[in-house]
């Protein structure tokens, strides 16, 4: 029999059919949307008079836009509150399932359907965002799409793309103490670049990875798009099936186990090939943070800025750009480097077990006079828990603003910008120009690396505090 | 959507030789908030071309009239980060109908097959040329031709192909779309969703 990869029999379960020399036509479980990406596209259905196939295979939440103080009150930026608006109102057309503001499962779309128990072993999931890799981590094959292509989910259930390329990325042994999952994908991102698993569909595997808790194997799967990956996808184990047991949509009784033996056979076989394989050594790893304007640029927190040395033309132009914008020099330490911000938060470190280790570290503590600490729980379910376990207390006596959940200051598409010039250390995912607010400096790191900055008010080694 | 649809583009080319310039740089977060697709191309590059009073900044090359023309020759790993389509609604809008680079991102390259941009991946040999010649002479034109599938720099000849599968390039030169192709096998997908467990 033919030995697939765990992505090749999701893949190919969900062909329709294969256009000679072109895409396939590929089937779609799961379609998320959110205010920014579906509005154009509801707009051209309605120009071409075609309806929504299959609506309960769609569900809706606003996060990219939301404000994230006085939800509870009409948006005030007009062009924001339309977007939302334009949201509830097409899906009350369409009968699409919406989890608005200020319900108990409103928050970010790749937070919300993990919770919920949406997303599942086995499936395709889209959304017309980049970050839809998150759900890889139940062992689906998710990613993002373009506005064009949710018009097509919502009209056909389907989009045309061809398949890609299959990478395996194995870590193996034990992560030191202070070292997250967040550390492990930042430096599997600085050895393959920004771009190095273009064209690529990613597994994780390897014990650093299969010992991982459903929120940190997120984390990973959320970042596979920064290295240039469609998507990446991590076989489903015990774990997964605890974490899904008894969650609102994960199935029940009888249907239960038949789901579960079906996940069991959810994982490549013996002998598969991928066509590019990595192997990285966890006992390697160690704290990382970004220096530069792409999250390939990350370091070590104890390393040194990378200097110019064999870089040429265009390549050293670029580089030296992005340091220019950061206001760093090649080959300096970045310990020690003053900072103004520290933001918790987003689809890649927004979840409850994220901000426990931020009120963990941070317990009996002050942040630092100088920084302005902001965390914003990835849903209501994390801010409800958070309050529930007693963390929101222990964040706000160390200084931290507890905001209302939503992308927020990951993309600053709302009020939650960084100045211009200002440093901000980032639980996110993205330290592109301007990422956080026009000028924005922006480091990305795990949330254990914040919480020690918010208190040291200075890039630090969270081993070297706690 | 309808899109303007070509077979043969010859252009002078707008060089931007910055590497991974990701849909952020395209088009900034804060510009996605319209729920129609209208006037991105003012915000093309808007934080490159614009300071924070809104004066274009003169060392940017959309603001620098020596170069025109419909064809963007990019630095490599062009268009990655963000999903948002609004990024080739922004180039569309401003004007180009194709992106030349030695290497896309994987959904900005799908994303303008969608709308009608055509990415033009060259090799980075090839790319140098273009660079060079189109610094020595910005009045330089290029002939991009989807049926052939080669790319040509009209003042010396050099060509290059470059790929595209057929379904896309039927797509590119007749104007239509995916949705088109999906609507009309809609059956087919039903079946498909009725007998998937």
């Amino acid at each position: 029999m033919e030995k697939k990869t765990l992505f090749e029999k999701i893949w190919d379960a969900h062909v329709v059919r294969s256009v000679p020399n072109g895409p396939d036509v590929f089937f779609i479980d799961k379609h998320f949307i959110h205010e920014v990406t579906s509005p154009v596209a509801f707009l051209n259905l309605e120009k071409r008079g075609v309806g929504v196939l299959y609506p309960e295979r769609t569900i809706a939440t606003p996060d990219h836009n939301v404000p994230t103080v006085d939800q509870d009150k009409t948006i005030k930026d007009k062009l924001s509150r339309m977007q939302v608006e334009r949201l509830r109102e097409n899906c009350k057309k369409y009968n699409i399932e919406l989890h608005d503001l200020g319900s108990a499962h409103h928050g970010i779309v790749h937070v919300i359907g993990p919770e919920l128990g949406v997303t599942q072993p086995g499936m395709t999931i889209v959304c017309g965002d980049s970050h839809t890799s998150t759900h890889g981590a139940f062992g689906a094959i998710a990613f993002g799409i373009g506005t064009s292509e949710v018009e097509m989910v919502l009209a056909t259930q389907c989009i045309m793309q061809s398949k890609a390329k299959k990478m395996r990325i194995t870590v193996e042994g034990e992560v030191g103490k202070g070292v997250t999952s967040k550390d492990i994908i930042l430096y599997i991102i600085s050895k393959i670049s920004a771009a190095g698993a273009t064209g690529y569909f990613v597994e994780y595997a390897g014990s650093a990875i299969t010992s991982l808790s459903m929120e940190a194997r997120m984390t990973i799967c959320n970042m596979s798009i920064e290295m240039g990956a469609r998507g990446g996808l991590i076989a489903p184990d015990e774990t997964t099936f605890n974490y899904l047991k008894g969650k609102q949509y994960a199935p029940k009784g009888d249907e239960w186990d038949k789901a579960v033996a079906y996940w069991k056979t959810l994982k490549t076989d013996e002998g598969a090939i991928f066509d590019k394989e990595y192997h990285f050594d966890a006992s390697d790893i160690e704290p990382m943070i970004t220096y530069g304007t792409n999250p390939g640029m990350g370091i070590k927190i104890k390393g040194n800025i990378p200097t110019t040395e064999g870089m040429e033309g265009s390549n050293k132009i670029t580089y030296l750009k992005s340091l220019d914008y950061m206001g760093f020099s090649p080959g300096e330490p970045i310990k020690g480097k003053k900072v103004d911000y520290v933001f918790v938060g987003s689809c890649t470190n927004g979840r409850i077990e994220d901000i426990r280790s931020v009120a963990n570290f941070v317990k009996g503590k002050k942040k630092a006079d100088n920084i302005t600490a902001w965390i914003v729980p990835g849903s209501r379910e994390v801010e409800k828990m958070a309050h529930e376990e007693g963390l929101v207390k222990i964040l706000e006596e160390a200084g931290f603003e507890l905001r209302q959940p939503g992308c927020s200051a990951c993309l600053a598409m709302n009020e939650d910008k960084i100045p211009s010039g200002k440093y901000a250390v980032s639980t996110s995912n993205r330290n592109f120009e301007g990422r956080q607010g026009p000028g924005a400096r922006t480091m990305l790191a795990s949330p254990i690396t914040v919480a020690a900055v918010a208190v040291t008010g200075e890039i630090t080694d969270p081993r070297e505090v706690f | 959507m309808p899109y303007d649809s070509f077979n043969v583009l010859k252009s002078t080319v707008v060089p931007l030789p910055t590497e991974n310039v990701d849909t952020d740089q395209i088009i900034p977060a804060r510009f996605l908030k319209a729920t129609e697709r209208e006037g991105f191309g003012d915000n093309l590059f808007r934080d490159w071309r614009y300071d924070v009073e809104g004066n274009p900044k003169k060392d940017f090359v959309l603001n620098d009239q020596t170069y025109s023309g419909k064809i963007l020759l990019a630095g490599k790993n062009f268009g990655s980060g963000s999903s948002r389509e609004h990024a080739v609604w922004a180039l569309y809008d401003y004007g180009f109908r194709c992106v030349v680079s030695s290497f896309f991102a994987d959904i900005f390259k799908n994303n303008c097959l969608n709308i009608g941009v055509l990415p033009v991946t060259i090799s980075p040999e090839f790319a140098e040329v273009l660079f060079h010649a189109i610094e020595e002479n910005p009045q330089t034109e290029v002939e991009v031709n989807i049926d052939k599938q080669t790319i040509t720099l009209l003042s010396t000849g050099q060509s290059e192909s470059f790929e595209i599968n057929t379904y896309k390039k039927e797509n590119m030169k007749n104007g239509f779309d995916d949705i088109d192709y999906l609507l009309n096998i809609k059956d087919e997908i039903i079946t498909f969703a009725e007998h998937k467990s």
